[in-house]
């Protein structure tokens, strides 16, 4: 990006404003909706502001790892699809789609807010494996936050296929739906300068000194942390950051709560 | 005989006939095939007599000869600038309406315009191959320099202007902020961050309520409740 136009961002910063008119520490307006996608079992529209995100939970039955024979298997994937963005380019994930995609399973995964033993079938042979996928489809920045919330929404509202004899009928779903225990929801707080901002756009994710995302749940407890950017981070700053994080994703859950 | 089938100001689809009649003549956006005139867009008709045009609502900038548009510079080329004008075609600065100065041979282009650097330049040609040529040489034509970019629909471009200039004026009177708008919907605005995200606000209410009445009114009054200068 320019380099004047970021050193106006910075500037703008230190004087407390942000190019939206947002303060530092708004989320820009947040909509939900579940249930948009017939062929998924479960799936979420995430809105922030102009960014918006599609995630989709699919559901199939497969053998279990052999050093967890009774756990289902969960897993996560983020896609920076070029359709989103001018930026981003078709071929093998990159660093930040893999980084994306990891962080948001880690939220999910150590927070043990699935109880993948009761997706197990038949010890040994059979379990549910859940695939949530996260789908830019405009990428404006903080694709971390949007997806973890997304994957939760879609988790939350996703039912299980029936079985019959030969197999899973993917047209007929049951009520049953996935143990959600608890909310971890990952929330990146950036830093600029001295500022510390949440939900950035992709303009001000462009000059980021250091992020940390904190992915916790309620009552205060942290299940995961990633560290981003090239600087480091100070004591003072990583207590600002969890406080404030800890402010936003509180925000977050009781919009999950109501699904 | 000739007969209007859609009525002016009427929004029309692609491949609707809005007239019948060799009475009529396309123009933008509107095309005859024998007895019928077609809109080949979404848009507004406008009848102008016997002519036919439709007026898009939305879509990527066309560039038009002597539209004052900002652009990015994408690449330095061996005796020019390229420009991304915010349309389907990029736009060439060459070196000779670059600058007032002499330009030696091999000199290094990045002194004039670097990459990534806004400018508001002028379209002074456009050929059938829809190659574009612009100049920074005339009032008003400069690199930009510090100040913010934002990007707005460009068929809302002359609501954002206003009768004479009239929105424009407005905005910057209520909050002492230079702003630029280019023909191609990439507006420059530079002044202080608080009254920059007034402008950003009445921008992109201007934008978003550009086919209302009494759009003035409720720019005005965002302007003052939001701590604009009356």
């Amino acid at each position: 990006m320019n380099q004047e136009i970021k050193d106006h961002i910075r500037n703008s910063l230190k004087k407390g404003v942000r190019l939206d008119g947002r303060k530092l520490d708004e989320l820009r307006p947040v909509e939900l909706e579940t249930d948009v996608l017939s062929t998924a079992e479960g799936s979420a529209k995430v809105k922030f502001g102009d960014a918006e995100i599609f995630v989709g939970v699919k559901m199939a039955l497969e053998k279990p790892y052999p050093d967890t024979p009774d756990d289902g298997v969960l897993m996560v994937n983020a896609e920076l699809l070029p359709m989103s963005n001018p930026e981003f380019e078709s071929g093998p994930p990159s660093i930040d789609s893999i980084e994306a995609s990891r962080v948001i399973d880690r939220g999910i995964r150590e927070s043990k807010s699935i109880d993948t033993k009761s997706l197990c079938i038949e010890k040994g042979e059979q379990v549910w494996s859940i695939s949530v996928d996260v789908a830019p489809v405009n990428y404006d920045g903080n694709l971390i936050d949007m997806g973890g919330f997304g994957a939760l929404a879609a988790i939350k509202t996703a039912r299980f296929p029936e079985i019959t004899e030969d197999g899973v009928d993917y047209h007929k779903r049951t009520n049953k739906k996935i143990v959600v225990k608890k909310l971890p929801i990952p929330i990146t707080v950036c830093k600029i300068g001295d500022s510390l901002i949440v939900d950035p756009t992709e303009e001000e994710e462009s000059l980021i000194d250091a992020r940390l995302t904190i992915t916790s749940l309620d009552k205060d407890n942290i299940c995961a942390l990633q560290k981003g950017g090239d600087y480091p981070l100070s004591m003072e700053d990583i207590d600002a950051m969890v406080d404030l994080a800890m402010k936003k994703a509180s925000e977050l859950r009781k919009k999950l709560e109501a699904l | 005989m000739s007969e209007l089938i859609a009525k002016d100001r009427e929004v029309v689809v692609p491949g609707q006939i809005v007239a019948k009649g060799m009475d009529f003549l396309p123009s933008q956006g509107t095309y005859r095939n024998k007895e019928n005139v077609i809109a080949n867009r979404l848009g507004i008709l406008s009848v102008d007599g016997k002519v036919l045009k439709t007026m898009p609502l939305a879509g990527r900038y066309m560039p038009k000869k002597d539209d004052t548009i900002i652009g990015k510079v994408i690449d330095i080329l061996v005796s020019g600038w390229r420009f991304d004008i915010n349309s389907p075609y990029s736009a060439v600065l060459p070196l000779k309406d670059a600058s007032f100065d002499y330009i030696a041979r091999g000199a290094d282009l990045t002194k004039y315009f670097g990459l990534e650097d806004y400018a508001i330049v002028k379209i002074t040609n456009v050929t059938s191959q829809n190659l574009v040529d612009l100049t920074v040489k005339g009032q008003g034509l400069r690199r930009l320099r510090g100040g913010r970019i934002i990007k707005v629909n460009c068929h809302k471009v002359p609501r954002i202007i206003g009768k004479q200039g009239s929105m424009v004026s407005l905005i910057k009177d209520a909050t002492n902020c230079k702003i630029v708008v280019g023909q191609n919907g990439w507006i420059w605005l530079q002044g202080e961050p608080e009254m920059e995200t007034l402008v950003y606000k009445a921008i992109k209410l201007i934008e978003r309520e550009s086919h209302t009445k009494g759009l003035t009114d409720r720019v005005k009054e965002l302007l003052n409740n939001k701590g604009g200068k009356k």
